[in-house]
């Protein structure tokens, strides 16, 4: 009697055990990632807010060595009104808007062609996402071979003559352009896709018995039902080509060829001239930028849930 | 009437396939001329107009696995020099008149993509999927705020993260070096597997994880025995994205390894020879670097869009 009563007892005891330690494991699971994260993104992230509101560099073998001194707000009011930085901000808006303007309109286009029912249609698509999954800076390689002015294959190929894509600087940011939407059309186009097919059948069917046009058909049913993931694509897009670097490295390069984007400037100004805490202040002004432009993107991530 | 309709439509969709197939061919010029080039010989590189058609070779690749040094003028290796030589020798000499020195460094800088990439697709895996898990079952209070900042460390450009990101690995020594570049890689795809994973493991029905708490199981042998062996697709495709994304990243390569450390997409795009900058060479080894990454994208095929929402879409 004595005994099973203990036994109970023991069971008992470990239900409760059970329950608690449950819940403090999900946190000992969740526990590595946030480490990680924190102390690889959060915590230096804090180091160069710091940065920002001093004068330091970091051109010097020990770190150490000298300390940061404090100037306030001095680097802000820097970036925000040098001309020569507006020239990079509106250099940068101007990339973002021409290249996902083009992506958005030749994927979406690229989708709505693919509608086509035909054999070898899986193969296709594979076919045009390639690119996509290519390194950036090595795709940006391959287009300045292409852009090559004396014996590239791009003139040659258009009829253009021997045109400069590359050191001009009226023209490198478009020769980038080109080569971002390239790259990044097919990103648009899947996902312009797999909208497309999630649009029901019978929505077409009941229009279809209306004789309604073509027109009224993609403006009043397929727009609205894609709208979501186009809005997805189109901000996940921005936020890419907003921070783009690693495609005008491989095109320009960073010297003087480069076009003034905001990315590369934030290189030059903390890893050529070594101007750490002015980089760190600009560096924020970007980060800003993207985190309200992310809140944006989570709020249609979980639209595009449903 | 009804006939010419139809047959109306028949060319309407005939043409719009013939339409697709001309656009994805001129799509794929550029990708087309990167093989194209690698085979070309050295002479005929920089022809204009350029030469489609022309006997392929292989020196390229030979010039990026080797170091090269030019003849100087006026020497040239008799007869029986050249037939005594090696048969890539004999190519490269024939091709740009130089004599091979030693191994390149593209053996080198790929091995280090693989261990870089291999090494931190196994951490992301292993602590995503625990994480993804964790939020996935675990009742816990702000869920959803943790989720969005996990998110936004990978939203951040890496521009501005490489900035501390340096000073405090050159603090803890940690620049150049392989575990450097496999931690800051981990950093940055775990924030994408856990999303991704997360909707993974939602699917997977939690009946049997209660079957097996009830039997005893606790929750860790739950995770293990039973919720892995279902998540299996998922993991698979997840760490295809991290592979990728690792394989490609070039802003925190490019900062953070000089030379010990370095993986290709770093290096590659610097290769200066003695001849100018070697198109072909460069070629060659971007062909062999994108492989694997297309290898894998043809693979995963089915799970790109789910990939590249975050898990948002299923499909």
């Amino acid at each position: 009697m004595s005994s099973r009563l203990k036994e109970n007892q023991g069971s008992d005891m470990e239900a409760h055990y059970h329950s608690m330690s449950d819940k403090t494991l999900m946190r000992l699971f969740i526990l590595p990632t946030l480490v990680l994260l924190i102390s690889i993104n959060v915590f230096p992230l804090f180091w160069s807010l710091f940065l920002s509101f001093t004068k330091y560099t970091a051109k010097m073998t020990n770190i150490w060595g000298k300390n940061p001194e404090m100037i306030g707000i001095a680097n802000y009011a820097r970036v925000l009104t040098d001309p020569e930085m507006w020239v990079k901000f509106i250099t940068t808006a101007k990339y973002v808007i021409m290249s996902v303007a083009g992506e958005m309109i030749l994927g979406f286009g690229f989708a709505l062609l693919l509608q086509t029912k035909f054999k070898g249609r899986g193969f296709i698509t594979t076919l045009l996402i390639l690119p996509m999954t290519m390194s950036p800076v090595i795709v940006g390689l391959r287009w300045r071979l292409f852009y090559e002015p004396n014996w590239g294959m791009f003139n040659f190929l258009l009829g253009l003559g021997r045109i400069d894509w590359i050191s001009d600087p009226s023209r490198n940011l478009y020769s980038i352009v080109i080569a971002d939407v390239w790259m990044w059309t097919p990103f648009v186009m899947l996902l312009s896709l797999a909208g497309l097919s999630a649009v029901p059948k019978y929505l077409y069917e009941a229009a279809e018995i209306d004789r309604a046009s073509w027109w009224f058909k993609f403006t009043r049913i397929t727009l609205p039902m894609v709208y979501p993931i186009l809005m997805l694509a189109l901000i996940f897009r921005t936020i890419e080509a907003f921070k783009i670097f690693d495609l005008p490295m491989g095109i320009t390069g960073r010297g003087a060829m480069a076009p003034p984007l905001l990315s590369m400037h934030l290189y030059n100004v903390s890893f050529v001239t070594w101007n750490t805490s002015f980089g760190s202040s600009i560096g924020y002004i970007m980060l800003i930028m993207v985190l309200a432009i992310t809140l944006i993107f989570v709020k249609y991530l979980n639209k595009a849930k449903q | 009437m009804k006939q010419s309709v139809s047959k109306k439509k028949n060319i309407v969709h005939f043409l719009l396939i013939f339409l697709i197939c001309i656009i994805t061919f001129v799509y794929l010029i550029p990708l087309f001329f990167i093989v194209h080039t690698s085979f070309k010989p050295w002479v005929h590189i920089r022809d204009y107009p350029p030469k489609i058609l022309f006997k392929p070779t292989i020196t390229s690749y030979i010039r990026i696995f080797t170091s090269r040094t030019p003849l100087p003028p006026g020497r040239a290796f008799s007869e029986e020099e050249v037939f005594n030589m090696k048969w890539y020798e004999r190519l490269i000499y024939k091709d740009t008149n130089e004599e091979i020195v030693r191994k390149g460094d593209f053996p080198r800088r790929y091995l280090n993509s693989i261990i870089v990439v291999i090494g931190s697709t196994l951490t992301t895996i292993i602590i995503g999927t625990l994480a993804a898990y964790g939020f996935s079952r675990g009742k816990l209070k702000g869920k959803d705020d943790w989720l969005f900042f996990i998110l936004t460390t990978r939203m951040l450009p890496p521009v501005v993260v490489v900035i501390p990101v340096f000073l405090m690995f050159r603090a803890l020594n940690l620049t150049d070096t392989h575990i450097g570049l496999i931690l800051l890689y981990t950093a940055f795809n775990v924030s994408f597997a856990v999303w991704v994973m997360k909707g993974f493991i939602d699917e997977i029905p939690i009946e049997y994880e209660e079957a097996a708490m009830v039997d005893g199981y606790t929750r860790f042998q739950v995770f293990r025995k039973i919720v892995v062996p279902q998540a299996t697709t998922g993991i698979a495709a997840t760490s295809v994205f991290c592979f990728i994304y690792a394989w490609n990243e070039y802003a925190f390569a490019f900062i953070l390894s000089r030379k010990y450390a370095q993986t290709v997409p770093a290096w590659l795009p610097y290769q200066m020879g003695v001849l100018g900058y070697d198109w072909g060479a460069a070629a060659g080894g971007t062909f062999l670097f994108l492989l694997p990454a297309m290898i894998f994208t043809i693979i995963l095929r089915k799970h790109l869009v789910r990939g590249i929402t975050f898990g948002a879409i299923r499909k």
